[in-house]
C-alpha cells in the first residue's frame, strides 16, 4: 500500500516538475517575443515594401502601398487557390499602379510566385519572382540575383508585342527564353499575360477605397460583367 | 583538470566530432551546406542553443529524475531555438527568410539532444557549457567546410550575399574566386552534399591514418608513454 502510494506520490513529483519546466520555458519565449516584437513587425514590413519598391519604382508614387491593400478572391487567372493581397500604388491619391500576387502552377518545379507591377495604361511596371524551386543554374535564372531575365517584362503590355507574339521566341513570340529552362520562362511568360488580362477585367474595381475586391464589385452595381470565366483557358495558347 | 578541457575541446572538433564522427544532425548539415553564409548562419545558431541547452541541463541535473528526462530536455531545447529563432528574425531578418524551416529544426537535430543526454546530465555546468560550445563549433566548422566546397564547385564564389549576415558592409565581401565560370550544378544540388560530406568524411579518416601512422612509426623516446603502450 505504501509502496503505491511512493509510486502515485513520484508521478505527481514528475509532472509537477516537467510543468514547472514548460513555465520557464514558455517564459524565456514569451519574454524574447515581447523583446523583438516590434522588430519583427518592421523587418517584415520593411522586406515587404522593399520587394515591392522592385516592382514599381518608388518615385512613381506617394503612399504607402504595403498598407494601401485590397483582397482579391482566387481567381483562376492569378492561379491564385485562395483569396490574395494586391497592393496599390498612388500618387497624390490618384491611382498609379497595382502589384498583384501571381501564381505561375505550371513551372518545372513546382508553383513559381510572382509579384506584377501594372500601371493604370495597362503597361508593366516590373516583374519579381518572389518564391519558386525551379533547377539552381538553370531555371532559377528568373531571379534577379541570378540573371536580368525578368527585367524584359517592363514596358511591356498586351498590345506590345501583339497576342500572337506574347510568347518564347522558339515559339514565334517575343521573349528570351533561359537557355535550359524553357519551362519555366513559358510559364512566367503566360502567368504574365495571364495577370495583364486579369488586370484588363476588373480594371474599374481594383483601385477602389474598399478593404475586398468583392465589395467593390458590389459598389459596382450598374453594370455587372461578369464575362471573367468564358474565355478562362482558351487563351492560353501555344504549347 | 586542464587535460580533461582539453580532452573535451579535441572531443568536439576533431575526435568525436557530431558531424563526422557521430554523423548527427545530417538533415540540416545536408540541407543548409549550399553557401558559406547559409552555413554559417545555422552553424551559429546551432552554437547558441547547444550552449545554452547544455548549462541549463547540467544546472538542472539533479532535479529531473532519470524517467522523465527525455521530454525535459526536449521542451528545454525547444525553448531556446524559440528563443534563437526570434532573434534572428528580429535581427537577421533576410538570412533568417533564407534558412526558413531549418532554424525550428535545430529542435530536431539530434546532435542536441545527444548532448545533452550523455555529457550535459552527467557533468557540472562548466564542463558542460564548454562541450556544448565545442561540439556547436565542430559542428559549424563542418557546414562551413562544406558549404565552401558546395558553393566554390557550384557558383565559383565565396561569401556571396554576405550582407544577408553582415549588413552592408557585407556587399564587399564575396570573393569571386573563379570569374566567368559556369558553375557546376550537382555541387548546388542535394546530390553535391552527400557526395561533399563523403569526401569530407574521407578527408578526415585519411588524416587520422596518416597520424597514427606517424605515431606508430616514431619510436617513442619518452620511457612512460612506451610503457603504456607495453
Amino acid at each position: 500500500m505504501n509502496q503505491q502510494g511512493n509510486a502515485i506520490r513520484d508521478m505527481l513529483m514528475a509532472g509537477a516538475l516537467l510543468t514547472v519546466i514548460a513555465l520557464l520555458g514558455v517564459g524565456v519565449v514569451a519574454y524574447t517575443y515581447q523583446g523583438t516584437l516590434d522588430r519583427i513587425e518592421d523587418n517584415r514590413r520593411l522586406a515587404l515594401l522593399k520587394e515591392l519598391q522592385a516592382v514599381v519604382p518608388a518615385d512613381r508614387y506617394d503612399n504607402a502601398p504595403e498598407r494601401d491593400t485590397i483582397a482579391i478572391p482566387g481567381s483562376a487567372r492569378l492561379g491564385t487557390g485562395g483569396t490574395a493581397t494586391a497592393y496599390r500604388a498612388r500618387l497624390e491619391d490618384e491611382p498609379v499602379a497595382v502589384i498583384l500576387p501571381v501564381v505561375a502552377s505550371d513551372g518545372y518545379a513546382g508553383p513559381i510566385h510572382l509579384l506584377v507591377g501594372i500601371y493604370t495604361d495597362g503597361t508593366l511596371a516590373g516583374v519579381r519572382v518572389t518564391a519558386h524551386q525551379e533547377t539552381p543554374g538553370l531555371g532559377d535564372g528568373i531571379e534577379t540575383r541570378r540573371g536580368d531575365w525578368i527585367f524584359q517584362f517592363a514596358d511591356r503590355s498586351l498590345e506590345n508585342p501583339e497576342p500572337e507574339h506574347w510568347a518564347l521566341r522558339r515559339n514565334g513570340g517575343e521573349f528570351d527564353q533561359l537557355t535550359g529552362a524553357t519551362v519555366t520562362s513559358r510559364a512566367v511568360v503566360k502567368a504574365v499575360r495571364n495577370a495583364l488580362l486579369y488586370f484588363q477585367e476588373h480594371q474599374e474595381t481594383l483601385f477602389a477605397h474598399t478593404a475586398t475586391l468583392d465589395e467593390a464589385a458590389a459598389q459596382a452595381v450598374a453594370e455587372d460583367d461578369e464575362g471573367e470565366d468564358e474565355n478562362g483557358d482558351s487563351g492560353n495558347n501555344g504549347d | 583538470m586542464a587535460t580533461e578541457h582539453r580532452q573535451i575541446i579535441r572531443d568536439g572538433l576533431w575526435t568525436n566530432n557530431p558531424g563526422l564522427v557521430q554523423l548527427l544532425g545530417l538533415c540540416p548539415l545536408l540541407a543548409v551546406s549550399n553557401t558559406v553564409v547559409n552555413a554559417l548562419g545555422l552553424g551559429l545558431a546551432t552554437i547558441l542553443v547547444l550552449l545554452l541547452s547544455n548549462t541549463t541541463v547540467s544546472l538542472a541535473r539533479h532535479a529531473v529524475r532519470p524517467e522523465i528526462r527525455i521530454p525535459a530536455f526536449v521542451l528545454i531545447i525547444a525553448s531556446f531555438v524559440t528563443m534563437v529563432e526570434l532573434v534572428m528574425s528580429a535581427f537577421f531578418h533576410e538570412l533568417y527568410l533564407i534558412l526558413g524551416i531549418f532554424i525550428p529544426l535545430i529542435v530536431t537535430n539530434c546532435a542536441i539532444l545527444g548532448r545533452a543526454e550523455s555529457f550535459a546530465s552527467r557533468n557540472p555546468p562548466g564542463r558542460a557549457a564548454l562541450d556544448g560550445l565545442m561540439m556547436g563549433l565542430g559542428f559549424a566548422a563542418v557546414l562551413v567546410a562544406l558549404g565552401a566546397m558546395r558553393e566554390l564547385l557550384g557558383q565559383g564564389t565565396l561569401l556571396g550575399e554576405a550582407h544577408l549576415m553582415f549588413g552592408e558592409v557585407g556587399r564587399h565581401m564575396e570573393w569571386v574566386v573563379l570569374p566567368s565560370y559556369d558553375g557546376f550544378l550537382l555541387a548546388a544540388l542535394p546530390p553535391g552534399a552527400f557526395i561533399g560530406l563523403g569526401l569530407l568524411l574521407a578527408l578526415k579518416n585519411l588524416i587520422d591514418r596518416r597520424l597514427a601512422l606517424r605515431a606508430a612509426a616514431t619510436p617513442a623516446p619518452n620511457p612512460t608513454v612506451s610503457s603504456n603502450h607495453a
